[in-house]
């Protein structure tokens, strides 16, 4: 169909910067308290990753300037999830996050997205959410995990919004986020945790999809989410947390043949729950028709 | 009396005609002027005729008043003279054609001139054995000959000239009769073989609507098997790899099921609708690997509407891009200089939510195309619907185990689970081991995971027991097709293991390929319909024409309301080519994502609402007309009681939802109307059964067969167990039984025959060993059980009270019946016999046995008038709401089965019938001694679950004692199963089993779930 191809061509790379209140949001209580993070360091590491993605793969880079009103902004995959020439604005469980929304609609529609809105279509009595980081677009299939931000009416609003593919829903245990646990690591290949609560994921994804994947599982939960890129080179580009956050994955990665292996740190983001992939929107500008 | 009974028949019959007529008449005068004259040639007929009798004005009244009125002038007896002469009259009809047949050889072509003959043969046929002057007998003459002309009307749409032909024949055939009609009668008895060989080349008229909206008409022979059909099409549309495709049509629950090509087409539908559509059944996971460009191109068409209708989803981007590939492969390149491009797509539908922007994006993208052959297009076409998740993805209604809706997902790889747009689960067909259904649950078996140790077993619930068994079959054909190098051969019916046989028949994907492989032709040449309707339809659309008349000729009054919104949507858009097809195809055939929903809550109305659903060689018209006449009388007796619950409205409609009033109305019904109206629906519907062979046979059948072997010990073979005392009153319990049990069934929607199969498929190679385990129905059993152990006489007084409401004769019967002297009963018996030789033959041809074993019967009833030892004693009984009947048959065993042609009381589709097969009594040994009871063992064997063997051991006077066996065996299942085979079976393997014992008593009782066929 229109919008089949092979995961992994992006074009363009859309960031948000890491605002002065990164850490303090209100209601992250879970982490926030007992992690002290560094802010300078996490600036850091997000201009380590925006060019990494700028110079090494080769994207388009958008950067939103932070706003210090919406301490989360720069978890900017979670607003929106886009595939192919359409975005879909999601709802974030979090009410003071829903306002992260315009400045990436306003990017969004002038890369010439159809942009939808799950709020508009929803109203606030759907109760539909969904954040980015619960799916997983494996370039055949989108995997929601119901979490504790996504829920299935969100899910469903997703399945009626990219209704070329199929969405299947997976639980995702232990508080975590489908995309903490794991991610694309080429067009085929799904990266994963070894823990009991990702093998329970994956099991009921390879029950629900009709294709075959490569699994790479990581011992590390931080390690398995991971961001691949095929570049405009044609070359495959996996940007990887560094060693010395995930000392017994790093062997993992070197299974992938040819690859362009980019160890990103994203230490500071990671102690509120985010990680590398959480930090960027991939789109492709570029299309193929078949 | 006597021509006046007559004629009326006559004038029905003309009236009916000539009403079928207009129909013809109104695409006939289109361009033919012949027939408007054989059209004048016949009204001037009917007219003699009117004169000749004058009973003008009778030809202008309803059917049913007319019905009615014969009945209620004329008391039975009296009636009995005219409808003899009817029926020579209608005897010669058909004896006449013979000789006059030869004739006109020369203006009439020998095929029609047959089969308007066998029309008349068949209807003939009954007519003589009708004239053992009994009163069901008579009264199917009636409606014989008031169905007669439906039946026409099918055979004759076929063309203005056959009909013309026919009338002709008709005509004068009637005018012989009226002169002599002994004739007729005499040669009638002479050789029922030869009518029946003959009554099988009846042709039907099939319209089939293509993938392209264009209707494909072709005749079939009556019994044609739904192959025959399928292959017609494909010659008709050059296919050659045919696997991929099938014929599907509208069941009378709107739902959308594939006709079975290893069987009689006629059986399947069980309507006069004999309307089809052709579409892709397997959608292959990877078209390029099809061999020829017109299968894909069918497979796009088929998609296109996919697209179109939302059956399958797809993104905007999608939507567009298949549209532009379609514009590509229907009008080619992109015309720059054309005027205005959007034009032409607009006329075309791509996508359920098609708007300006979509169609920009289309143009935009049929740009691109440029230089693209249609082949070409249709590949990319392909190409990109095949990715869709949903491509190929039959859908069912279905709900979890904790109730909730969902959708099950039937494809290549498996049963997907679906809610809302989510997919929730999916269970690959490697990983399935077993598929069955029973009732409306529908069960798959999974192999157990690396983790697991023991299988599982997932259960879903469909809407009812017909949705469950259509997922089934759809399941069984998609594994067989994706999963199998070939299909596996269906399962002997085993005893203990009978149920559906059902399996799939045609050739596997693999086989296919390899097929294909072989196909050895230059690609054909095919035309694009739509893309020259194109150009028609901008001619000013001619086309729109073609569709009214079709549907005009439809004929079928069912399917007016159809049509005519179809003529309507192809008016809204009178340039729209793509569209036509599209949207005549959704107006016919309701998308089957949608029409679960409609069905919902069906089975409850599908079980007690009525339907003359049997009649299908009657006309809707007919039929509703036939429904009106019992809702008047209904009416008119229930303005005297004071206002009972159910509303006359909602009997009408036949939609009641409850099915406890209906029950209700139509017993008082009944019992108010017992000459008169009740007659002409238990007429009717018996006729129609025996017209319709299939109906009784048809899909749902839930049968019960008891086999009783009794045997004593000692003397085996010798001394018959069972006393009469015993048999009397066993009869009488079974009868209370059924009685009972067809109250339950039309009360509550629970006891819904229970049909069920499995299927496993074993992937691991390549041939599958699926087997079909048959459960045991529990809620029958325990009915039979209790039936037969405790012999119920409290029961029966209920089931006297409803004796007055049936006919005379089953009255007679029961009454006798109630009796406990067995030899009343047997008496009582042989006063039914002439009915039962009445109905016999009739329900012989339903049966669609071998002519020669007509035959025989034909021999059979003879003999039973002669009394001979191989006497067959037949009564049937009656209760108001669901055909019960009860046939005992002394010294007959399985191998000689009589099956009685079951009086309908319009109302129910539950059929139950029952069937004693008894040993001659050889002496009076066993007689009056009731014997001790030593030992009385029940195994049921649940694995297979159909058997339940009881062994009880008596003492006998002597001394002796005495071993009987019961067995009762469940044969459940559908269509699928020969019932008479799996019951002689059943006993032969019952009598292997105990060869020292003999089989004294075969109960059999069949549950028929009549053709439902309401809207």
């Amino acid at each position: 169909m229109a919008n089949m191809c092979p995961y992994g061509r992006f074009t363009h790379a859309v960031v948000r910067g890491i605002p002065e209140s990164f850490g303090k949001a209100g209601g992250d209580s879970r982490k926030n308290g007992e992690t002290s993070v560094d802010l300078a360091k996490a600036q850091r590491q997000f201009g380590c990753l925006t060019g990494a993605l700028r110079q090494k793969v080769g994207l388009q880079l958008i950067e939103i300037p932070s706003d210090p009103e919406l301490p989360e902004s720069w978890r900017i995959e979670d607003v929106a999830v886009i595939q192919g020439d359409t975005a879909l604005i999601t709802r974030p469980f979090k009410q003071q996050r829903r306002s992260e929304a315009e400045a990436v609609r306003k990017v969004v529609s002038e890369l010439n997205l159809t942009v939808v809105e799950m709020g508009a279509e929803e109203g606030d009595s759907g109760g539909a959410t969904l954040e980015g980081s619960d799916v997983l677009f494996t370039g055949r299939e989108f995997f929601v995990g119901i979490s504790s931000h996504t829920n299935h009416r969100g899910a469903e609003v997703l399945a009626d919004t990219f209704r070329d593919f199929a969405v299947s829903t997976v639980p995702v245990c232990g508080g975590a986020r489908l995309r903490n646990i794991c991610s694309m690591g080429g067009p085929n290949t799904i990266i994963i945790s070894n823990s009991d609560g990702a093998k329970k994921t994956l099991r009921m994804m390879e029950q629900l999809t009709d294709h075959h994947y490569e699994v790479l599982t990581v011992p590390e939960d931080s390690a398995a989410n991971c961001i691949y890129i095929k570049g405009p080179s044609k070359h495959d580009f996996l940007l990887h947390r560094p060693a010395e956050e995930c000392p017994d994955s790093a062997s993992a990665f070197q299974k992938l043949q040819d690859y362009t292996l980019l160890p990103t740190a994203c230490s500071e983001a990671s102690k509120l729950g985010a990680s590398l992939s959480s930090l960027c929107l991939l789109i492709n500008r570029k299309h193929t028709y078949f | 009396m006597t021509t006046e009974a007559g004629s009326e028949t006559e004038v029905k019959e003309k009236a009916e005609e000539s009403a079928a007529e207009t129909d013809q008449s109104e695409k006939a005068s289109e361009g033919a002027q012949e027939v408007t004259d054989a059209e004048g040639e016949d009204k001037e007929k009917e007219k003699e005729k009117d004169g000749k009798e004058g009973k003008g004005i009778a030809r202008y009244l309803p059917t049913w008043l007319k019905k009615q009125k014969s009945q209620s002038q004329t008391s039975p007896t009296k009636e009995e003279p005219p409808k003899e002469e009817s029926n020579s009259k209608d005897t010669q009809e058909e004896d006449g054609p013979v000789p006059e047949v030869n004739g006109h050889a020369e203006e009439v072509e020998e095929k029609e001139a047959v089969k308007s003959d066998e029309v008349k043969e068949q209807e003939a046929e009954s007519h003589s054995t009708a004239s053992a002057d009994t009163e069901p007998a008579k009264e199917e003459k009636v409606q014989e000959s008031a169905e007669k002309s439906p039946e026409e009307t099918v055979v004759t749409e076929e063309g203005e000239g056959v009909e013309e032909e026919k009338k002709e024949q008709e005509g004068e055939g009637e005018k012989e009769g009226e002169e002599g009609g002994e004739e007729g009668h005499t040669s009638i008895f002479q050789s029922p073989l030869r009518l029946v060989r003959k009554s099988k080349m009846k042709l039907v008229v099939c319209r089939v609507t293509l993938l392209d909206g264009t209707d494909f008409t072709c005749e079939v022979e009556k019994r044609a098997k739904g192959q025959f059909l399928f292959f017609k099409v494909c010659e008709h549309l050059n296919l050659m790899e045919k696997d991929y495709f099938g014929l599907s049509y509208i069941d009378s629950h709107e739902q959308k099921v594939w006709l079975d090509p290893t069987k009689e087409i006629k059986r399947q539908i069980r309507s006069n609708n004999w309307q089809f559509s052709f579409n892709v059944k397997f959608y292959p996971p990877d078209p390029s690997l099809l061999t020829e460009d017109i299968t894909r191109y069918l497979l796009c068409l088929q998609l296109r509407e996919d697209v179109a209708s939302g059956r399958l989803p797809c993104s905007f981007v999608t939507h567009a891009l298949l549209g532009s590939y379609t514009l590509q492969a229907e009008v080619g390149d992109y015309e720059p200089d054309q005027p205005r491009p959007l034009d032409n797509v607009g006329q075309l539908t791509f996508a359920p939510n098609q708007n300006r922007e979509m169609e920009e994006k289309i143009v935009e993208l049929h740009k691109s195309h440029r230089g693209m052959t249609p082949a070409q297009a249709d590949v990319q076409f392909l190409e990109n619907a095949k990715k869709l998740s949903m491509y190929g993805v039959d859908l069912h209604h279905a709900k979890d185990s904790e109730g909730v809706d969902i959708m099950l997902g039937v494809c290549a790889n498996g049963l997907l689970v679906y809610k809302d747009r989510l997919r929730i689960n999916r269970f690959a067909w490697p990983k399935i081991l077993k598929i069955s259904y029973k009732r409306n649950n529908f069960y798959i078996k999974i192999r157990p995971g690396e983790t697991e140790q023991f299988e599982s077993t997932v259960g879903f619930k469909l809407q009812n027991h017909r949705s469950a068994k259509r997922l089934w079959k759809v399941c069984v054909e998609n594994h067989s097709f994706f999963r199998l190098n070939a299909p596996e051969p269906p399962t002997k019916a085993r005893f203990l293991t009978l149920g559906s046989k059902f399996r799939y028949s045609g050739r596997t994907q693999a086989q296919s390929r390899v097929a294909s492989s072989l196909i050895d032709r230059p690609a054909p040449c095919f035309e694009r319909t739509s893309s020259k309707r194109i150009s028609r339809s901008l001619d000013g659309a001619p086309m729109i024409r073609i569709t009214e008349a079709t549907s005009e000729n439809g004929g079928d009054p069912h399917l007016e309301l159809h049509s005519d919104s179809k003529v309507m949507e192809v008016d809204l858009s009178p340039g729209d080519a793509e569209a036509t097809p599209t949207q005549s195809l959704e107006a016919s055939e309701p998308a089957p994502s949608q029409s679960p929903n409609r069905v919902h809550g069906d089975n409850i109305y599908v079980r007690h609402s009525n339907l003359m659903l049997e009649d299908h060689d009657k006309t809707q018209d007919e039929v509703l007309k036939h429904q009106a006449s019992i809702s008047q009388l209904k009416r008119s007796f229930m303005e005297a009681p004071p206002p009972s619950p159910p509303q006359p409205n909602q009997w009408e409609k036949r939609l009641t939802s409850s099915p406890a009033p209906t029950i209700r109305i139509q017993q008082q019904q009944q019992v108010e109307s017992a000459p008169q109206a009740e007659d002409a629906p238990v007429a009717e519907n018996e006729i129609s059964d025996t017209k319709e062979p299939a109906k009784t046979a048809e899909v749902e059948i839930e049968e019960t067969v008891v086999v009783q072997e009794v045997s004593i010990a000692p003397k085996p073979g010798l001394v018959t167990v069972t006393s009469p005392q015993e048999v009397t009153v066993e009869k009488e319990v079974v009868v209370t039984v059924e009685t009972k049990e067809a109250k339950q069934e039309s009360v509550s929607s629970e006891s819904e025959s229970e049909e069920e199969a499995e299927y496993q498929p074993n992937v691991s190679v390549s041939i599958c060993h699926t087997q079909i385990l048959e459960e045991e129905e529990e809620e029958e059993e325990e009915e039979e059980k209790k039936g037969v152990s405790v012999p119920d006489a409290p029961s029966l007084p209920a089931e006297v009270e409803e004796e007055p409401e049936q006919k005379n004769n089953a009255e007679e019967e029961i009454q006798a019946k109630s009796n406990d002297d067995p030899i009343t009963t047997q008496a009582t018996n042989g006063h039914s016999l002439p009915e039962d030789s009445a109905v016999a033959p009739e329900e012989e041809e339903e049966e669609e046995e071998e002519e020669q074993e007509e035959q025989l019967k034909m021999n059979g009833v003879a003999s039973v008038v002669e009394a001979e030892p191989r006497l067959q004693v037949i009564c049937c009984s009656e209760p108001p709401v669901v055909k019960t009947e009860m046939v005992t048959i002394s010294d007959t065993f399985a191998a000689q089965k009589t099956e009685i042609a079951t009086k309908e009381v319009p109302i129910v589709h539950t059929e139950t019938k029952t069937i004693t097969y008894e040993a001659a009594q050889l002496d009076g040994n066993g007689d009056g001694e009731p014997g001790v009871l030593m030992t009385a063992q029940t195994i049921t064997s649940e694995s297979l679950c159909t058997t339940t063997t009881t062994h009880i051991t008596k003492t006998l006077k002597g001394g002796l004692s005495e071993t009987r066996i019961e067995k009762r065996i469940v044969i459940t299942g559908d269509c699928d199963i020969d019932h008479d085979q799996a019951l002689a079976q059943a006993i032969k393997e019952a009598k292997e089993q105990h060869p020292d014992m003999s089989v004294t008593r075969v109960v059999v009782h069949k549950e028929t779930e009549l053709a439902e066929e309401e809207d």
